[in-house]
């Protein structure tokens, strides 16, 4: 059912970058817009232009309108915009904003995933800074973070961020909401150079299927060539238990996180920083994701202001065979970088063996060695890894090769 | 004097920075700005006439009543100018109370010369619409800057830094009829520090060229100690009248109990791009010397800047600040060997302060007067400041905002801008008011002195600088021109329209020579 009045978005003393949007259908007497907004000498006509367009656009010719704009970009308030008259007047029709030419770029399956960085998708301050921070996903959260009453505006704001934010570089994530309205958040994201989706609280293979007959339905239907991967996140005690078979559930999960929050209120037990009470969880997790060839990714860790008990917690991590961890602040991405990242001793050995490795294969030989040492295909492919990491990382640079002769 | 200046009522002038300014500003002439370093005034200084012991008690005890019955022992008549300061900065209640003074003594049109107003002095706006302060001289912040922005105040506002103060004292250009000082701690004689009592705020050195060359000067305090307060900040010899009030401030406004640096992953990213910069161009090495504010990401540099300073083994020679906890933890840690310090924004610095010989207390003499024979300023190996805006020949704006509004003071930023090297850190746009534009609205700092934009989308190096551009390449650091930053702001924002404003000045900006840099209008309603 609709209403006549409908009021989208944020304002109020802390917010910033936002904007409130009441919007009142009329039966006459034109537009009415009040702004009131703090870049109004600078952006005021520009703002104006913009309802106008979308007004025109959903064919709205009586209407009150009142923004109270905090200093919000234009891909905010017309999200804002579309979300109030979605709810009032009701339309399919999307308004999109048009598409930043920086984010056409592409992921692949195996790109490194040491950092995600979640920000709630109702937010917009937080998104357009995330980039710059270097995480290797941003994560825009439909799920947890986004109140009940505002998951169909976030939805909007979401889409049209991925449109005109830029992620510098980032792998574009989208964590979807559970069940069926996750398989209805896909038509807001899908078709905007999404690379990988994130389910959470996923206990049952059968849904990854699911998820990938709609994702493809509306592929085709926008006509989208690339692939989206897929990082399921396993939440509960059946969710662990049926790891492998979720891993497996589709060629397209490309890595497997746990959430350790919620595996704990599962278990009725407490979460600690040493994490015992996990272990088994975690473990399993990690040799299911390696079974089925794919990323295993930690929980988040969730005390942001101490740095320390972040390294540890990275290092315990790396050291059972996770590729990666959340973050809910960018301050952590460079801690656990830098704790992911190959040790010089580690790099020093790598070096030595690619380049015995590439001797021995000028030479037109089939067996490297180093001294008197032989070494096995997958070392040399670890080594390989682990200087990808350090150039990826910069402690190499890429022509490494030329600086060590 | 009453009558409104308008940009076609006055004779303008083109100075040295393309701006059109005033040649006469309240009954006086001024002179345009005419470039950094080109104005050197051929007079002598000026100087209070001569007192005599005679004319004060012997015992030293110059206590009276009142501010009110010390305003008329004065000699306080219509039209003269009274000064105030900063020292207890949004705790203040020294410039109130002498005010609601100056009105109950039916004086009229006083010209208001503080160090700087904050958002406390809102409460003297009912004084300015009665006629009883005709114009400030001074900063105009919050309340004060919309009020005087609007074109409410009677006369024009002068803006000055903390060292254009002083030297517009010294050379005579503002004469001050009656200064009043606040004093956390004083005698009857009036020697005062602002070292201990309820509202102690460090030191009083904002109040030292009023001391100096006041026609008469009051020391107000709210902790009267007996003969001798030391040490003298302000010298007794200097005072006409002692005062003992309730209270002069309150302490929780005037210094945060304690500073904290900021959890904005954005600011830190700024703070840590910077302190970056200064490492790879060689700014940061055993014996040099900073400049910290107290603002979030100035702070926030400091801290980066002791990490490095830790890794690599060196300490600095001195500090100048604003000092907080955080700068006196790297004195205690023998990271820097002396704090030279302006103003102490914490309890923190204030016990150091007191304590500890190597934190020193400097005044807009030592540290920032243009007319003197040189100052501290310009030793200083890097200085890290803000503004509000940024244009694309590195000209800034600290008093404006894009909207037209007076909103800060200069303070001694125009005087820091002689350090060797000046960084500002500023986000590149704030909300969707991009901070690098086309042209300042209000001209502050010609672009010549300053040489570093780091933005967290890019760091602008000014081209005169072509030794830091060259220290600065191949070090990783996201290095692009001052128009691509300008360009990707406005690609991210939209391109703002200019602020529309009206021909009415309401406030000029002077250079730290006491020239007249820019003017400033009312914004319209």
């Amino acid at each position: 059912m609709k209403n006549n009045l409908a009021v989208t978005g944020n304002s109020g003393p802390g917010v910033r970058s936002d904007c409130e949007v009441s919007f009142e259908t009329t039966g006459s007497g034109g537009i009415k817009l009040d702004l009131q907004s703090k870049v109004k000498s600078m952006f005021g006509r520009s703002i104006n232009d913009l309802v106008s367009n979308i007004l025109s656009f959903y064919n709205i010719k009586n209407a009150c309108i009142k923004i109270i704009d905090k200093g919000a970009l234009p891909f905010v308030i017309s999200a804002r915009l579309e979300a109030a008259i979605k709810k009032t007047a009701g339309s399919d029709s999307e308004y999109l904003p048009e598409m930043n030419p920086e984010n056409s770029y592409e992921s692949e399956r195996s790109r490194f995933r040491f950092s995600r960085l979640y920000l709630p998708g109702n937010t917009p301050g937080m998104m357009l800074n995330a980039g710059l921070h270097a995480p290797d996903g941003i994560i825009l959260d439909l799920e947890d973070s986004v109140a009940p009453v505002k998951k169909e505006e976030a939805r909007l704001l979401v889409r049209n961020a991925m449109r005109a934010v830029n992620f510098y570089g980032a792998e574009r994530m989208v964590r979807i909401n559970q069940g069926k309205m996750g398989l209805e958040d896909l038509r807001y994201i899908v078709p905007h150079n999404l690379h990988l989706i994130l389910v959470p609280k996923c206990e049952d293979p059968a849904y990854i299927r699911d998820l990938e007959k709609e994702i493809e339905r509306i592929k085709e239907l926008n006509g989208v060539k690339r692939i989206i991967y897929l990082m399921p996140i396993l939440e509960s005690a059946l969710g662990i238990e049926r790891a492998f078979s979720i891993a497996t559930a589709s060629k397209n999960v490309v890595a497997l996180a746990i959430g350790l929050e919620d595996y704990t209120a599962d278990l009725g037990v407490q979460r600690t920083n040493s994490g015992e009470e996990s272990l088994y969880a975690r473990m399993r997790l990690v040799n299911a994701a390696k079974a089925a060839g794919i990323q295993p990714i930690d929980s988040v860790f969730s005390d942001v202001s101490d740095m320390d008990a972040l390294r540890e917690n990275v290092l315990r991590s790396k050291m059972m065979g996770f590729e990666g961890m959340g973050c809910i602040h960018p301050r952590q991405i460079n801690v656990i970088h830098q704790a992911f990242s190959p040790t010089e001793t580690e790099i020093e050995k790598a070096t030595k063996i690619v380049i015995a490795f590439k001797e021995a294969e000028a030479k037109g030989l089939g067996v490297v060695s180093l001294g008197s040492k032989m070494i096995d295909p997958p070392v040399v492919a670890r080594a390989l890894k682990v200087i990808e990491l350090a150039v990826k990382l910069k402690i190499l640079t890429p022509d490494w090769e030329k600086s060590l002769q | 004097m009453g009558e409104k200046l308008t940009i076609m009522s006055s004779k303008l002038i083109k100075n040295a920075a393309d701006r059109m300014v005033l040649t006469g500003l309240n009954g006086k002439s001024v002179v345009p700005y005419k470039g950094v370093g080109k104005f050197k005034p051929e007079a002598q200084k000026y100087a209070p006439s001569i007192s005599s012991c005679a004319d004060y008690p012997t015992d030293g005890n110059k206590r009276v009543d009142s501010l009110k019955k010390a305003l008329v022992k004065c000699g306080i008549e219509d039209g003269m100018t009274i000064s105030s300061h900063h020292h207890f900065r949004n705790g203040d209640l020294v410039a109130n109370q002498l005010f609601d003074a100056v009105k109950e003594l039916g004086v009229k049109g006083i010209r208001w010369f503080p160090s700087a107003s904050f958002p406390c002095h809102e409460h003297l706006i009912r004084y300015l619409d009665d006629g009883t302060i005709h114009h400030i001289e001074g900063s105009m912040n919050g309340p004060l800057g919309k009020y005087v922005s609007e074109g409410n105040m009677k006369g024009t506002g002068v803006l000055r830094s903390h060292g254009g103060r002083y030297q517009a004292v010294q050379d005579g250009e503002v004469e001050i009829d009656i200064a009043v000082i606040g004093a956390p701690m004083a005698d009857p004689f009036g020697n005062a520090n602002g070292l201990e009592g309820g509202s102690a705020c460090g030191l009083l050195g904002f109040a030292l060229v009023d001391s100096e060359y006041a026609k008469r000067v009051i020391v107000v305090t709210d902790n009267m100690v007996e003969f001798p307060c030391v040490p003298w900040q302000i010298q007794g010899n200097n005072v006409d009248f002692t005062v003992e009030v309730e209270k002069i401030g309150i302490p929780e406004l005037i210094v945060s109990g304690t500073t904290k640096i900021t959890k904005s992953p954005d600011r830190l990213l700024l703070a840590e791009l910077t302190a970056k910069f200064c490492d790879v161009t060689g700014i940061i090495r055993d014996g040099f010397s900073f400049q910290s504010g107290a603002g979030g990401t100035s702070l926030a540099v400091g801290e980066f800047f002791k990490d490095i300073m830790k890794k690599k083994g060196i300490k600095a020679r001195f500090a100048r600040g604003g000092s907080n906890k955080y700068l006196v933890s790297m004195l205690e840690e023998e990271l820097v060997d002396y704090i030279l310090d302006g103003q102490t924004f914490d309890l923190d610095g204030v016990r150091s302060m007191a304590e500890n010989p190597n934190h020193v207390w400097t005044s807009p003499f030592t540290s920032y007067n243009y007319h003197g024979k040189g100052n501290f300023a310009g030793m200083v190996d890097v200085a890290i400041l803000g503004a509000t805006e940024v244009d694309v020949n590195f000209n800034a704006n600290v008093v404006t905002h894009s909207d037209g509004y007076l909103l800060h003071g200069i303070g001694g930023w125009q005087n820091c801008l002689f350090s060797k090297t000046v960084i500002l850190p500023l986000p590149l746009f704030r909300d969707r008011i991009p901070v690098i534009i086309d042209e300042v609205t209000t001209l502050c700092g010609p672009g010549e002195l300053i040489d570093v934009i780091v933005t967290e989308r890019g760091i602008a190096i000014n081209p005169l600088r072509t030794d830091l551009i060259e220290k600065a390449k191949g070090s990783g650091l996201p290095l692009k021109s001052i128009t691509e930053l300008k360009e990707e702001a406005e690609k991210i924002c939209g391109k703002p329209e200019k602020a529309s404003l009206c021909d009415e000045i309401v406030a000029v900006v002077k250079w730290v020579d006491g020239t007249v840099l820019d003017i400033v209008r009312k914004v319209s309603p």
